[in-house]
């Protein structure tokens, strides 16, 4: 009991301090979040594409058809659990398992917060890059277990293309690993020293040796769309093409199994671009707005936006037609409203409010990024399998290997610099 | 034995054998699939994705038209043509109107003869338009379709007030037309015309400059002229290929020699300048549409028909320019109320020939494309 609680005084993650409840609490709280995240993002983007293709969305399931996701999953689950007759059973179960777990598994070492984290490794980075590229086996898995040529195909692309471009990824996050080791002289691979390393060099990597960094980012903003499937570079599951992919002869659980762990991977890399690019859990400007004041005012940001979610939710609620049909509708947004002001009084609490800002701050970024996927899906046509790999191998791999060698000279020549200087 | 020795033994038993000796996978593709357009089913030959050949089945959509023909009276068979290419009712419902009054030796008056231009140059553009955002589904991108079918709306709109019905509009009698304009049909369309000619541009800045989009279109699909001849392919393909074919201009029908207008043509013959094509005939399109209703005389909309109508015996093939390519009606008459026989040439099935020598030792995601650039409508490929 007293190192449950005595965990709380402590400045260390829950894994480093080596208590096992915490650690429970912990990866429940980040499966939960997660989950929670994909929900949204699943309404979220239906929503994001929908006007940015002229037309709604869902609007019926509840207000702005916030409940869809809810009615969506219970869909999924109450339907037949079909399994093709030829299907290689053993693998065919075994397929979508497989990549969730590795989708999840990547989030013990993401950093919402200094301490907010399930465990700090020393090889973060590492561990999250070899996690994620995991998850290739898993779509392989399903496809050619489906024993069906759509799925074989899809699961043969996607194999391809997760591997040719988590080249270009790891040579894009060696470029950052070598620049955390700027101000200390000892570079780090855990995930929290990127960040930390961050607030001490006074700037976010992906501005650090400008434009050398925001190159890197790059590489690895285009590399994680293509790592993750997703538009432009969603060949495996290329709709009018190979109609789902390796997808097309999953369905109801199984399927939503897959869609959870692609939303959870695409989290995922986003999370590793928010920490080593884009500062992780840190605030705007904090060296720059330094002191108790500004410290105070940042870590009231959360709460005041979720007030503002609430003032915009009562706002369109007076706007609704005074009718009976858009009752329960009407009902839903105002509770919805009350709902986002309460929590965004919780979160200004004392107490409440220096704690939770930096996973504020982190989930913000992502969600940044998460927002990007969206756009890029509206707005792109699909790459061809040829091109796909030109990009990979040609384009991406060798910038990104020109970028981990400027950055080193850039490096030795700083150190050089103030050695000399000294 | 050596992977060499392995290798040439291949050659020697099947000198066009796969890539490291492996099986040709064979995949089919349709009749549902999201983009055969419709139920086409394709079965392709695969050496990985490469295509190494195809073969079209058709029919799954075959409601035997023709046949039907032969049991309906002259009048009677006119809505059916309308289910050939459902995108373009109205070129459909043309051509055989203007096979059976060429047989009648009706003389259609000027003012029908306008509307019908209008209403068919109306529905080239809801046509390009709906092949605009298939097309560019089919290769990836989601938001054009949206798009394209907001716009098309508009002219849906303007047949559903001119005749009821806004897909399979009967819009046509043979003689002229059923209805007149309604009131306030002139200055409609030209609000049409003003507000469609920068949604085209939209288009093409959404589209055009888009690096994937050309990466995917150029090359792709390359046919020669010479091949286009021989697989007397016509409409936007073969223009794309540098043939200024338009039966319009070449053998004008429905007074078209009273308008001005150009025939845009290509000249890489490939998916990009089909594209370029197309667009640029909306264009003109729209161009036609003003001068036809600046030019809307007024007078009689029917020429003098009788009720039942029965041809001299004889037999008359007429084509027009669909929004597809050439659409002829070759009829036979043996004078009683009935057609003995009335054969439809569809452009879609006509340039879907093509396919096969388009898409050999492409990619997977070219034939998609490919059958997209074709524009093929599987209503009048199987009739």
């Amino acid at each position: 009991m007293k190192n449950i609680l005595g965990y709380l005084h402590s400045n260390l993650t829950p894994g480093e301090a080596g208590s096992l409840f915490w650690v429970t609490v912990y990866v429940l709280l980040v499966f939960a979040g997660v989950a929670t995240i994909v929900m949204f993002m699943n309404w979220f983007e239906r929503k994001a594409m929908a006007h940015m293709q002229v037309r709604l969305g869902p609007m019926r399931v509840g207000p702005h058809g916030l409940l869809q996701p809810v009615a969506d999953a219970l869909k999924l689950l109450l339907k037949e659990d079909l399994m093709p007759a030829n299907a290689d059973k053993l693998v065919f179960w075994f397929a979508p398992v497989t990549v969730v777990m590795t989708a999840f598994c990547g989030f013990i070492v993401v950093p919402f917060g200094p301490t907010h984290a399930i465990t700090d490794m020393n090889i973060g980075v590492l561990f999250m890059l070899g996690v994620s590229s995991l998850s290739v086996l898993g779509v392989i898995m399903g496809g050619w277990a489906s024993n069906s040529n759509y799925p074989l195909m899809g699961s043969l692309r996607s194999g391809a293309q997760m591997v040719s471009y988590e080249v270009a990824m790891a040579m894009a996050v060696v470029s950052a690993v070598m620049m955390s080791s700027m101000a200390t002289g000892t570079g780090t691979l855990s995930m929290i020293g990127i960040v930390r390393a961050q607030m001490q060099q006074h700037v976010w990597f992906a501005f650090s040796f400008f434009p050398v960094g925001l190159i890197a980012f790059a590489v690895f903003a285009i590399a994680m769309v293509a790592e993750t499937n997703r538009a432009p570079f969603d060949l495996p599951e290329a709709e009018s093409e190979l109609v789902a992919g390796f997808l097309t002869e999953y369905s109801g659980f199984r399927w939503s199994l897959f869609f959870l762990a692609e939303y959870a991977a695409m989290i995922a890399v986003s999370s590793i671009a928010t920490t080593l690019w884009l500062g992780g859990w840190l605030r705007p400007f904090p060296n720059l707005l330094a002191g108790k004041n500004w410290d105070l005012a940042f870590s009231l940001v959360p709460g005041l936006s979720f007030m503002v979610a609430a003032g915009l939710c009562f706002f369109f609620y007076t706007r609704m037609p005074k009718i009976r049909a858009m009752r329960a509708n009407a009902i839903g947004q105002a509770g919805l409203g009350c709902f986002l002001f309460a929590l965004g009084v919780v979160l200004m609490l004392p107490g409440v409010h220096e704690r939770i800002q930096d996973i504020y701050w982190f989930t913000l970024k992502v969600l940044g990024f998460m927002y990007l996927y969206i756009w890029y899906r509206a707005t792109f046509p699909r790459y061809r399998f040829d091109q796909l790999m030109k990009i990979g191998w040609k384009v991406l791999l060798p910038i990104s290997i020109g970028v981990v060698i400027l950055t080193a000279l850039i490096g030795v020549r700083q150190e050089l610099f103030a050695l000399v200087w000294r | 034995m050596s992977d060499k020795q392995f290798y040439e033994s291949l050659d020697e038993v099947e000198p066009g054998h796969t890539f490291l000796g492996s099986n040709e996978l064979v995949l089919n593709m349709g009749p549902q699939h999201p983009s055969t357009h419709g139920v086409l089913r394709v079965i392709l030959k695969l050496d990985g994705e490469k295509v190494n050949g195809l073969e079209c089945v058709l029919g799954y959509l075959h409601r035997g038209i023709e046949k039907v023909a032969e049991s309906r009276t002259w009048t009677q068979f006119a809505p059916f043509v309308d289910r050939l290419d459902y995108t373009a009712a109205v070129s459909n419902s043309l051509g055989y109107c203007l096979a059976v009054e060429k047989m009648l030796g009706v003389e259609v008056p000027k003012r029908a003869q306008y509307l019908r231009v209008i209403l068919t140059e109306l529905c080239r553009l809801a046509s390009h338009q709906i092949w605009l955002g298939t097309h560019l589904l089919d290769i990836g991108a989601v938001t054009p379709l949206f798009y394209t079918f907001r716009d098309r709306e508009y002219i849906l709109n303007i047949f559903e007030k001119y005749c009821g019905a806004r897909l399979t509009n009967h819009a046509f009698r043979i003689g002229g037309c059923r209805w007149d304009a309604y009131e306030g049909f002139s200055k409609e369309i030209l609000h049409l015309c003003d507000d469609l000619l920068p949604k085209i541009d939209e288009y093409r800045e959404l589209i055009t400059g888009n690096r994937i989009w050309l990466q995917r279109t150029k090359n792709v699909g390359y046919i020669s002229v010479e091949d286009c001849r021989s697989y007397s392919i016509t409409g936007p393909v073969l223009r794309a290929s540098g043939v200024c074919w338009d039966v319009r201009k070449a053998q004008p029908y429905s007074s078209y020699e009273d308008f001005e207008f150009d025939i845009p043509t290509g000249t890489a013959s490939d998916t990009f300048d089909r594209y370029v094509v197309r667009v640029e005939e909306m264009r003109q399109s729209i161009r036609i549409i003003r001068q036809a209703v600046e030019g809307l005389a007024e007078g009689p909309i029917i020429a003098k028909v009788p009720k039942v109508i029965k041809p001299p015996v004889g037999e008359v093939y007429v084509s027009i320019e669909a929004p597809k390519g050439e659409l002829g009606y070759f009829i036979v008459s043996d004078g009683s109320a009935q057609p003995y026989r009335v054969r439809v040439r569809p452009p879609s099935f006509i340039n879907l020939q093509a396919l096969e020598k388009m898409s050999k030792g492409s990619l997977v995601a070219d034939v998609v494309a490919i059958i997209g650039t074709l524009d093929i409508v599987l209503g009048e490929v199987d009739r």
